[in-house]
């Protein structure tokens, strides 16, 4: 036997789609499987830091190299094992990484990040 | 001069009462035991009217002893009817489950901020009893015990209980500011239940209650005896306006049945304000008659459990219906509206043998009152003010510089705050309001309600009385305000003790009496003297 | 002490999250088994308490008016504090839960013994605190979606930019994450620093303080100070609401750490006050309108009891009764 049975079940049925929409809502885009597969350069193997440490951190070294270059006019390149990388998204990761949206926006849409890099930098610029 | 006692007001100086100590003890609250000193508590309720109303247990017995002389199985009955009323109540499990104990009600009570006890914080008082649910039903509770406060029930517990369930006025401050609404009467109500199974209640409240059952009114006035206080305040009437009035008792075919706090047949000030009702009716001519049967609109059954709150309140639908009366019209009390608006249609009804409130002189319909067919006086009175059927002279009132205390129950179980107002404003020339944080919805108690109004608790009282008290003297220093007006019959009793002692020279009136003094009544003489037989003007 | 044993849980709660995972290798089952577990005794003891407080009925209307009540035309009543119709209770509901009306009305008291008075000023941290962490946390929440969906809708990619307007730091620091952290700390210092409030603090309600706290932390560090591969914790995610859970390598422990104290809080919820948030919509005081007088408050356990009736009292006084000429029924 229950009391107000319509509102109080009616509320508790909104909180348990509320709280199991993910499950849902993985099943009508059936994409959970999805992985992003960003293209990587062909020339070469070879990056600014090892894969993992650009994984987890390339928006801190981004964020550096714009820091020394526009703030501090510090445009001495990186260089490493004699290859020597402009400190630029564009001129610099762009010589390897061309298509933005074949690289770049794979991992940040999957991941649901939109960094602002594009807001000043144009693609091929 | 004999040495004050602590029921007398005089025991307690100003500068012990004022050096609060707000730091709680450093012992936790569990282990913190109660400590009955004379003038903090109310002596236990007497065997014959527990006998009389059918209370288990009734007997003698000391608040400050050893045993309580309780049954054996206490403890099974206690938590038997705790079960019981969390069960049937929703109202209770929510309050027993939601609180997180976030403070906000703390300094919001009376008793709080005039004594500093943290057990009178209303969080805390909860969790008296909240503490035996978790120790008792609920899993975590039996297994982490303390950790999850959770307690087991003791007798000092019982104690406790009986401590401070009767150091609560019932007078839902604290819930106006709880997040979650929790209402700390519901639970103090469900803790006098429960100490009720075993015997434990006070004689201040179970007296009158008795007294209701038998005689129909809380200070037991036999039938004879109410038409005697009656006719006498009619001869006081005519001296004091020329005008005989005859009051109608128990009188079959009336259009209205009138009910108010019996506590207006016997004792000043209220006796005042009963004579201002009978002189407004018998200035409209209205239809209406006394009960004798149902002489009590207060309901000290409220203060004991629901059960005998019903029982005490039935007789005023059953004379109502006995009479052929069309409706129902309530005098100025406290607690009463609580009952009238939020319960009685609920248990006692439904009045589907009387008409929907009209007023026969303006006529005026109380939709607001459609289903119980119970008007509140000042709704009735404002309403005959704004259609301008009745004629003052305020100058009668100009030696009172008034202010006006909202009483709990009507302030947050109803929201009656402007009726009253329009007439008070209507009827003097001088009306001050106390600071905004004491009044309406945030109106303090008297410190004497829910049946604590009585001099063996005086300490309490005073204590509970400093936040009212303290706002009244605000207004007479600013204002020279000495009169406070109020629509409560436990107010008329016990805040004229707060005055004295916290604001003394500040006399508290009725709302109806303040309008009767001015109440220029068809055929009356010049009035020199008011209903307290004072002269009215300044000559003499 | 209270404080400590929480303090003291938790710790223990990070420890076992970290040693499980680096020490005994246990990511599956801290990534992918217990949060089933967690989300399952969630939802059914969330259930359980609601339709537990569902089997009780409400037997009186007792609404805490805190307004001027609807009775006469021309007397403005006040239509959200005392609400007499069901849009206004829907109003007043809605303040309460959504702006926490109430804590909105907090007060201080301060007594003044030196003077002789008593002060009462507003008091609005714990309200803004309170609303701080709330908000702060339903929007962080909601922000989390973004693992949880693919693709990520619309609605949450604005709420994320939304958040982090500012654009201060990289990756971008989220308004909610410090009023979140703020609220509680704050919330949390009021607990171990104001000595009545300290008096009425269980461990139970330091507890949870922590776990949140606990929780926060560890999301703030991982996305600002270790910084992790966000695309991996997003696949076991995926493996979670796919039903097929896997564990992404590389991993950081903070993140096993992080999801151990959300499990830990999701199997506490139920038995604990942290049901409020069921049971702010059900209380009684709240969310019932004041129209007792105009339409009757059926209590369906309402019985008969005993009472003194007119004919027992009339037996009782009639002699007296007619002597003072008082009407009777029978003579």
């Amino acid at each position: 036997m229950f009391y107000d049975a319509g509102k109080i079940f009616t509320g508790l049925a909104i909180f348990l789609v509320g709280a199991t929409f993910p499950f849902w809502y993985a099943m009508a885009a059936g994409k959970t499987a999805y992985k992003p597969e960003p293209v990587f350069p062909t020339s070469t193997s070879q990056c600014v830091e090892s894969t993992e440490q650009m994984i987890a951190g390339h928006m801190e070294i981004l964020d550096d190299w714009r820091n020394e270059v526009v703030r501090r006019s510090d445009r001495e390149p990186i260089e490493i094992n004699g290859t020597a990388y402009p400190k630029s998204l564009s001129r610099g990761c762009g010589n390897c990484h061309a298509d933005q949206t074949q690289f770049c926006d794979r991992c940040h849409e999957y991941a649901g990040v939109s960094p602002y890099c594009w807001e000043c930098h144009v693609e091929g610029d | 001069m004999a040495t004050p006692k602590p029921d007398q007001m005089e025991y307690y100086k100003h500068d012990d009462m004022w050096a609060v100590d707000f730091l709680p003890p450093s012992t936790g609250w569990m282990e913190t035991p109660v400590n009955f000193r004379p003038g903090s508590f109310i002596y236990p309720g007497k065997p014959k009217h527990l006998e009389y109303l059918g209370i288990p247990n009734p007997r003698e017995w000391e608040v400050t002893a050893d045993d309580w002389k309780l049954p054996d199985n206490w403890r099974e009955i206690v938590l038997k009817t705790l079960r019981n009323r969390l069960e049937r109540s929703r109202t209770l499990q929510v309050f027993m489950d939601v609180c997180v104990r976030c403070g906000a009600c703390a300094d919001k009570c009376h008793f709080f901020i005039g004594g500093g006890d943290p057990k009178n914080m209303p969080v805390l008082r909860a969790e008296l009893l909240r503490s035996v649910y978790r120790g008792e039903f609920t899993t975590a509770g039996r297994l982490l015990g303390n950790l999850v406060g959770a307690r087991k029930l003791t007798i000092d517990v019982i104690k406790e209980w009986f401590s401070y369930f009767f150091q609560c006025t019932e007078c839902r401050r604290c819930s106006v500011y709880c997040p979650y609404g929790i209402d700390t009467a519901e639970l103090t109500m469900l803790g006098r239940e429960l100490l009720l199974e075993l015997g434990i209640t006070v004689n201040w409240i179970i007296e009158p209650v008795s007294n209701c059952y038998r005689t129909g009114n809380h200070l037991g006035i036999l039938p004879h005896g109410l038409k005697d206080t009656l006719e006498f305040f009619a001869e006081d009437i005519e001296e004091i306006t020329g005008i005989a009035i005859e009051p109608p008792i128990n009188k079959k075919g009336a259009e209205i049945l009138f009910v108010t706090p019996s506590g207006d047949f016997l004792a000043d000030p209220g006796t005042f304000t009963c004579m201002g009702y009978m002189m407004l009716f018998h200035e409209l001519g209205l239809d209406y008659t006394w009960s004798t049967y149902a002489s009590e609109g207060g309901n000290f059954g409220l203060f004991t459990s629901a059960e005998m709150m019903k029982r005490l309140n039935a007789k005023i639908y059953a004379e109502a219906k006995r009479l052929g009366v069309k409706w129902i019209l309530g005098g100025e009390c406290g607690h009463m509206w609580r009952v009238l608006h939020q319960y009685m249609d609920t248990m006692n009804g439904p009045a589907d043998f009387l008409e929907v409130p009209r007023s026969p002189v303006t006529g005026t319909v109380f939709e607001n009152a459609r289903s119980t067919k119970m008007v509140h006086i000042t709704e009735f009175t404002a309403d005959l003010i704004q259609h301008g059927k009745l004629k003052f002279d305020p100058s009668r009132n100009d030696k009172l510089r008034v202010t006006f205390h909202d009483s709990c129950n009507p302030a947050r179980g109803m929201g009656l705050f402007e009726e009253p107002r329009q007439i008070i404003k209507s009827v003097c020339n001088n009306f001050f309001e106390m600071p905004e944080n004491t009044i309406r919805e945030q109106t303090f108690c008297c410190g004497g309600g829910a049946g604590l109004g009585t001099d063996e608790n005086m300490e309490m009282r005073l204590r509970g009385g400093l936040p009212r008290g303290n706002a009244v003297k605000y207004v007479q220093d600013k204002f020279d305000v000495n009169t406070l007006a109020c629509v409560c019959a436990i107010d008329r009793a016990t805040l004229q003790t707060v005055c004295d002692y916290w604001a003394p020279g500040v006399e508290v009136t009725g709302v109806h009496e303040m309008l009767a003094n001015a109440l220029v009544m068809k055929g009356e003489q010049k009035r020199t003297l008011n209903l307290r037989m004072e002269p009215i003007g300044d000559d003499e | 002490m209270n404080a400590l044993y929480s303090l003291i849980a938790v710790l223990v709660l990070v420890a076992v999250a970290i040693l499980g995972v680096q020490a005994l290798g246990l990511q599956l089952f801290f990534g992918g088994i217990l949060p089933y577990f967690a989300f399952a005794v969630f939802l059914a003891g969330v259930v359980f308490r609601i339709q537990r407080w569902a089997r009780a009925p409400v037997p009186f209307r007792i609404p805490t008016t805190c307004g001027q009540q609807y009775s006469l035309p021309w007397i403005k009543s006040s239509y959200l504090d005392n609400p007499h119709t069901t849009t206004g209770v829907i109003g007043r509901m809605l303040l309460e839960i959504l702006f926490f009306r109430s804590l909105f009305r907090n007060t201080r008291a301060g007594v003044e013994p030196g003077l002789k008075r008593v002060v009462y000023s507003p008091s609005l941290w714990m309200w803004i605190a309170a609303l701080a962490f709330h908000w702060g946390m339903a929007i962080l929440l909601f922000r989390h979606l973004r693992f949880f969906l693919e693709p990520v809708p619309q609605v949450v990619s604005a709420v994320i930019w939304a958040d982090g307007f500012f654009q201060v730091g990289v990756p971008v620091f989220y308004i909610t994450t410090f009023a979140f952290l703020l609220g509680l700390f704050y919330l949390l210092l009021r607990r171990l620093f104001i000595p009545q409030i300290r008096y009425i603090s269980l461990p139970n309600d330091f507890f949870p303080l922590f776990l949140l706290l606990g929780i926060g932390t560890t999301g703030f560090l991982m996305r600002h100070v270790v910084k992790t591969d966000v695309v991996g914790i997003k696949e076991m995610m995926q493996g979670l609401v796919g039903f097929h859970p896997l564990v992404s390598e590389g991993v950081h422990y903070l993140f096993y750490t992080h999801i151990f104290l959300v499990c830990v809080l999701l199997v506490y919820i139920p038995f604990s006050k942290i049901m409020h948030m069921g049971g702010v919509f059900l209380s009684p005081t709240r969310n019932l309108a004041n129209n007792n007088r105009m339409k009757r408050h059926v209590n369906p356990w309402n019985y008969p009891v005993k009472v003194h009736t007119y004919p027992e009292y009339e037996d009782h006084f009639r002699n007296k009764m007619k002597e003072a000429g008082i009407p009777v029924e029978k003579d």
